[in-house]
């Protein structure tokens, strides 16, 4: 503690003792806020415009409901589509709301890709909803959300 | 940089709808993170670009944030009508690249 820190440091870490020591149990390292709903709408807004989407009924996301380790939880989707020429989904834009940064992913198709899913792993820093946004072939676009609660948070996500 | 993994058919039945699984060691380090002891934030260095193509054509890509684990894992499906080339292409953030290829059969 008596190595030099910069003005942001300092503040960061006064920020951090005010907000209690609950929320510094079970990191190392220095914590970063998380997004609000302004950056989720913003990032979201970014990729899909102003269209709303629809209830996504046909998003299957696959999620663990309790997320050990938030270093690395198994994201997976599927969303039902023929995959035809001009019936297809043309991307799945991937959200963790709490995170410091909301964007995860974003997923591009083609009716080459037979099916609309896919899987990999992400950093959740928090308990959290993920989000996924499908934009399908005629521009129409549809959203499903599941939390997933971590038990220790994936440090700067 | 390590030779990336990829899992996927040699040979498949004309259109059939396959799926490919790769791996790839990358620290993905997202930026967020600060040196323990300088204080000092860790510049932000991950593969933000995937992209698989089949005989030059995409079939899929995806744009990655920080938020992708590190080791990044992909699997994803696809299908051929033809036999040729699978071609994954990793990108990071100084642009610099990492390929795998993968002949498929199409029987």
């Amino acid at each position: 503690m008596t190595e030099p820190r910069n003005p942001a440091a300092c503040s960061r870490r006064r920020f951090i003792v005010a907000a209690g020591a609950a929320a510094l149990a079970g990191f190392s390292g220095i914590r970063v806020a998380h997004a609000d709903q302004a950056m989720v709408d913003e990032a979201m807004m970014k990729l899909i415009g102003d269209r709303k989407p629809g209830d996504g009924t046909m998003i299957k996301l696959d999620l663990p409901e309790i997320a050990e380790n938030g270093n690395t939880v198994p994201l997976k989707f599927e969303v039902e589509s023929p995959m035809t020429g001009d019936d297809y989904v043309k991307s799945v834009h991937v959200f963790a709301e709490g995170n410091p940064r909301p964007d995860v992913a974003s997923f591009h198709f083609t009716p080459a890709s037979g099916k609309a899913a896919a899987s990999t792993r992400m950093r959740l820093a928090k308990t959290q909803n993920v989000v996924a946004v499908a934009e399908m072939s005629d521009g129409k676009v549809y959203m499903a959300k599941k939390e997933v609660k971590v038990t220790i948070g994936g440090c700067g996500g | 940089m390590a030779k990336p993994r990829v899992k996927a058919p040699s040979s498949v039945k004309k259109g059939q709808v396959f799926e490919v699984k790769c791996l790839v060691s990358h620290k993905m380090e997202s930026g967020q993170r600060k040196d323990r002891k300088t204080g000092e934030p860790i510049p932000r260095m991950i593969i933000n670009r995937f992209v698989a193509t089949f005989n030059g054509k995409e079939v899929f890509s995806a744009d990655w944030h920080p938020a992708i684990s590190a080791n990044p894992y992909m699997a994803f499906y696809m299908k051929a009508e033809e036999s040729g080339d699978l071609e994954l292409t990793w990108i990071d953030d100084k642009g610099e690249k990492i390929t795998a290829k993968k002949s498929i059969t199409v029987g």
